[in-house]
């Protein structure tokens, strides 16, 4: 029998197309010197805007693109590895 | 082995290795689950039960553990198939293979556990395979060919099987079960028209670019149910070879090859309508039984072939779209009209609410409808509802 093929309502995700950085009124910055690699900023992202990196100056980094900044990151850095900064 | 019809669904599910159950307790279908449990507790089933705090979750649940990739069940009732609703269409929608198990209940207000088709019918617009049993061995059987032909690459929509309340569910009678080989040779690998892996992200439903592609996935809905015809009949067909049972898939007929009158009906109740043409066959009517084995794929051509050159048929709906007609019927009429098939056809609305209908009353029913025809040549009350 041949493999029949269907009309499926499926899709690939993709980085999104709308740059919701703009919206932001603070942006987060991680003091890489502090930051224990918990992963705790990247698993509680609201926009998966965090990427784990692991690269020899920096472990984690933020998609200025798509954070919104809201804050949760440094809310939940159990170091106080980072901070909100007004945007200029 | 003697078993009542929920039971006879709970082996069915063992035989088809299920991996994923999930459902919510209604009256008449929690002693599926309960057996199925027992099975899992004491070791002899190898599945996962997810308890849940509604049927929409328990089919939801169900839902996902299937689009990750291994067979899943759920069985409900009534009201319970009423709060699934919304997850009922996005089964079928996503095209993800999946059996249930309908308990039939008639739908409040008032509050009634008793059996009518109100609920299983009440879905025949959702992109499901739909289908009735007759009796306890058919429960049995047609469950577990129901995951061969849900998961067929030609099908690949999810399926329901109705078994009415108490007069299946909880009534025993002597079933054969197969060997757990047979089973195994007769249902191929979990086949799925795409699973959900980690790694490999995919997105199920998003808001399509383009309507008309929406549209295309309904018509491809709309087709593959019209494929499944084919796939029906083999499937019948192969497990009458194993098992040496039959049920006509899509339809089956009783003393139909020289019958000019047609009764037409689907559920337990056949039963009585087989009990009804033996009376009136005796009585020298030429009386013939058309049971609708599928409601969804709709037997069109299977249907007209048999009552061309008829001259009636009654429909026997235990169901009723209010301010119309009873669906079955709905659905015969307008088909037989189509491809020119002139057979007067009577829809009678009995049983509503689990009122007992016997083989006496189908009987007299159309013992009177054969008599006006051929007395007046016409029918004069063409949707009766008949109270006893």
């Amino acid at each position: 029998m041949s493999e029949i093929s269907h009309i499926l309502p499926l899709s690939k995700p993709k980085e999104g197309i709308s740059r919701t950085g703009t919206w932001r009124l603070k942006k987060p910055v991680i003091d890489h010197s502090k930051c224990v690699k918990c992963m705790m900023c990247w698993l509680h992202c609201p926009e998966s805007t965090i990427d784990v990196v692991e690269s020899s100056d920096k472990f984690v980094e933020v998609n200025y693109d798509f954070c919104k900044g809201c804050g949760v990151c440094a809310n939940v850095c159990p170091v106080k590895a980072i901070s909100m900064v007004p945007e200029g | 082995m003697h078993l009542t019809g929920n039971y006879a669904v709970a082996w069915a599910v063992k035989l088809s290795r299920v991996k994923v159950v999930s459902a919510y307790p209604i009256t008449p279908q929690t002693t599926i689950v309960e057996k199925i449990s027992e099975f899992v507790e004491s070791g002899m089933m190898d599945a996962k039960i997810v308890r849940v705090e509604s049927e929409h979750s328990a089919l939801a649940t169900v839902f996902g553990a299937a689009s990750s990739g291994v067979r899943a069940f759920t069985a409900t009732s009534s009201h319970g198939l009423m709060y699934m609703y919304e997850m009922v269409w996005w089964s079928a929608g996503a095209r993800v293979p999946i059996v249930m198990a309908i308990v039939t209940r008639t739908i409040g207000a008032p509050w009634n556990i008793w059996s009518d088709h109100s609920d299983f019918m009440s879905q025949r617009d959702t992109g499901w395979l739909m289908m009735f049993a007759e009796h306890n061995q058919e429960v049995l059987d047609s469950v577990i060919q129901l995951f061969r032909i849900s998961e067929d690459p030609r099908v690949y929509l999810p399926g329901m099987i109705a078994l009415d309340a108490f007069i299946l569910s909880h009534t025993t009678e002597p079933v054969d079960i197969p060997d757990q080989s047979l089973v195994d040779s007769f249902l191929p690998g979990r086949r799925q028209p795409y699973t959900f892996k980690s790694g490999d992200p995919i997105t199920m439903g998003n808001l399509p670019s383009n309507p008309r592609d929406n549209m295309r996935m309904r018509w491809d809905v709309h087709k593959s149910l019209v494929a499944a015809k084919k796939v029906i009949t083999e499937v019948d067909r192969e497990w009458s070879k194993l098992t040496g049972r039959s049920y006509g898939g899509l339809i089956e007929c009783y003393m139909c090859s020289d019958a000019k009158y047609f009764i037409i009906g689907a559920g337990a109740w056949v039963g009585d309508m087989r009990e009804a043409v033996d009376m009136l066959r005796s009585e020298g009517y030429e009386v013939g039984l058309i049971k609708l084995r599928f409601v969804r794929p709709f037997p069109v051509e299977e249907l007209a072939e048999v009552m061309r050159g008829g001259k009636g048929a009654i429909v026997f709906d235990r169901s009723v779209s209010a301010g119309s007609a009873g669906p079955l019927y709905l659905d015969t009429v307008a088909h037989l009209g189509a491809l020119n098939v002139e057979v007067p056809v009577k829809n009678v609305i009995a049983g509503i609410a689990g009122v007992d209908v016997t083989y006496n009353d189908i009987a007299g029913v159309v013992r009177s409808f054969i008599e006006e025809i051929e007395s007046k040549g016409v029918v004069s009350n063409y949707v009766e509802w008949y109270f006893r």
